[in-house]
């Protein structure tokens, strides 16, 4: 069964701006290719269903079209679990101090 | 080109031709002066956003752990200047502010800025208070779809602050897609090398200088600076000259990302520092006018006295220490300054000034662990030891001891030519230099008339 998405939803749309092949001519061989991807997000203008081509309306106001790659797009950068290399730099440097009677 | 020229005039109501005086030379001082704000005025807009003044802070427990490893008499007293207490958490606050004040004036409907850095998150939140609508366009993330978790943590905030993002993945072809979102709303491109952008940094050196001074006596005898597209070096080393810290030296640091490419989409998040590093500050040292606009009003190597760089294990390690013994959760890129600070204070008298010029906020994406567990997600080696053994997009060595941290002086001399033989190569042989460009060229290398004279004889000798 095919999910409908409601006008309105805010969604993230993909578009692929130079093809692989196309780069400009400076960019180094790996970038050459590899495509030149754009990613927007905004409100759709009409009912859809996954990966079909949309026009959303951005916050700015701007109508863009492309492909519907995610619906209501989640923030996932975060911390992550702490770094050994760095959890143990606190307990060095206070015990440098405390050594020289600098720091309780 | 010519299209890209008038979509720069009329985006950012400037005609950079009206400045010229020469074959290369422009009126600089002119070029600022035209903006019509002055410290006074340009505190006052800011202060209506609650952008500046902001604290300076002793860091007692740094200065002490300086002192540790030095000669004895030696270990500079050194201060913070706590930027991350601006809106929207960063001195870039002060860049977007006379910007955006500006676009407001003018009727502008809205403003678009390409950056992927703090510069976004400060354009949205002055756009937000200003009712302008606002297009941030970031380079965001590589061919695989990954994002730079700082980017992404940016990405928020400008939506956050009801930006329109667009996010693009690795090239400079990024500029061609801010041109064409220009020219189809018609925004104030508020760039970070326009005259207002530089001028709103002044009063954070005038602030700064007054601030030490109240609070010591005397003007500082070093501001470090993290140091990029140059902006930040620029408009705080005018600062406090008006202040009357003539004699204050400004130095840049940089984080040494060499032997990694800034348009490699295999390098791209590889990087572990999305500002603040020697892939911005050494292009846009030697070649400023490589921007959005036709004439950068970002000028550093007319203000630096000492150019370093750090590698990227130590910034994380003063990072941590900046958190754990001052209780400031700041950076990681513009903790840059501070990693080069350890090493600077160290070789200064007891009684000398050292500041680190900028704080910024700190959070999800936008934190060492974030780029670390990153680094190692890409195959980076992360360990302990000697920074020496760093190794950029290879190896992130953490430092096992404050001693150890050190920085390493760029060239400035190197520098100075590499900007005068790209500068030359713009100009075709044929087209003679006047005077006017050779007190320019002298004026923008800090290098006396004749000399600059000589060199530049040289150079077009050899081309």
């Amino acid at each position: 069964m095919t999910e409908i998405i409601a006008k309105g939803t805010w969604v993230e749309i993909s578009n692929i701006v130079l093809k692989a092949g196309e780069r400009a001519p400076q960019v180094p061989v790996d970038t050459q290719h590899v495509p030149l991807e754009l990613r927007a997000r905004g409100f759709l203008t009409g009912p859809t269903v996954a990966g079909q081509q949309v026009e959303i309306e951005t916050v700015a106001g701007r109508r863009l079209a492309g492909i519907l790659v995610k619906v209501n797009p989640a923030y996932t950068h975060g911390f992550g679990p702490p770094v050994p290399q760095l959890t143990g730099i606190g307990n060095e440097v206070r015990a440098i101090l405390r050594e020289r009677g600098d720091y309780k | 080109m010519a299209e890209r020229d008038d979509i720069m005039k009329s985006s950012v109501g400037l005609d950079y031709s009206r400045y010229a005086t020469g074959s290369l030379a422009f009126d600089y001082e002119r070029l600022l002066a035209d903006t019509g704000y002055d410290i006074d005025s340009t505190h006052r807009i800011q202060s209506q956003t609650a952008v500046g003044n902001t604290p300076v802070i002793e860091l007692h427990n740094v200065t002490k752990l300086i002192r540790v490893a030095a000669k004895p008499g030696k270990g500079a007293r050194v201060f913070v200047k706590d930027e991350a207490v601006n809106p929207s958490g960063s001195f870039k606050d002060r860049r977007a502010s006379l910007s955006v004040f500006e676009a407001a004036k003018r009727g502008y409907e809205g403003v678009a800025a390409a950056t992927s850095g703090n510069f976004g998150a400060a354009v949205a939140s002055q756009a937000a208070k200003s009712g302008l609508r606002c297009i941030v366009v970031q380079e965001a993330f590589d061919s695989k779809g990954i994002a730079q978790p700082e980017i992404e943590e940016k990405t928020r905030a400008c939506e956050a602050c009801g930006a329109e993002v667009i996010r693009l993945s690795v090239g400079p072809e990024l500029f061609y897609v801010f041109l064409c979102i220009l020219k189809e709303t018609g925004f104030f491109n508020a760039s970070l090398y326009t005259p207002y952008a530089i001028v709103g940094i002044e009063t954070l050196g005038y602030e700064l200088a007054l601030q030490i001074k109240q609070l010591t006596g005397r003007f500082p005898d070093a501001v470090i600076t993290t140091h990029a597209g140059g902006g930040n070096v620029t408009g705080t080393a005018r600062g406090l000259r008006y202040a009357g810290a003539v004699d204050t030296r400004m130095i840049a640091a940089s984080v040494d990302l060499g032997g990694l490419h800034m348009a490699s989409d295999h390098d791209f998040n590889r990087k572990s520092f999305t500002t603040g590093h020697t892939g911005f500050s050494l292009p846009f040292t030697t070649w400023p006018d490589r921007t959005d606009v036709p004439r950068n009003a970002a000028r550093p190597l007319r203000y630096i006295d000492r150019f370093v760089t750090v590698t990227q294990g130590e910034v994380f390690y003063a990072t941590q220490v900046l958190a754990e013994l001052e209780g400031l959760q700041r950076g990681p890129a513009g903790n840059t300054s501070l990693a080069a600070a350890f090493a600077i204070a160290r070789e200064l008298d007891e009684d000398r000034i050292v500041v680190v010029q900028e704080t910024e906020y700190t959070g999800a994406g936008k934190h060492p662990l974030a780029q670390l567990d990153l680094a190692k997600r890409m195959g980076i080696e992360i360990k302990r030891g000697h920074p020496r053994e760093n190794r950029p997009g290879r190896a992130i060595v953490i430092p096992e001891q404050p001693a150890q941290l050190e920085a390493v002086d760029v060239d400035l001399d190197h520098v100075r030519r590499s900007y005068l033989r790209r500068t030359l190569e713009s100009l075709p042989a044929d087209v003679p230099l006047s005077d006017n460009d050779v007190v320019f060229l002298a004026a923008e290398t800090r290098i006396e008339t004749g000399n600059a004279r000589q060199l530049v004889e040289e150079i077009r000798g050899k081309t």
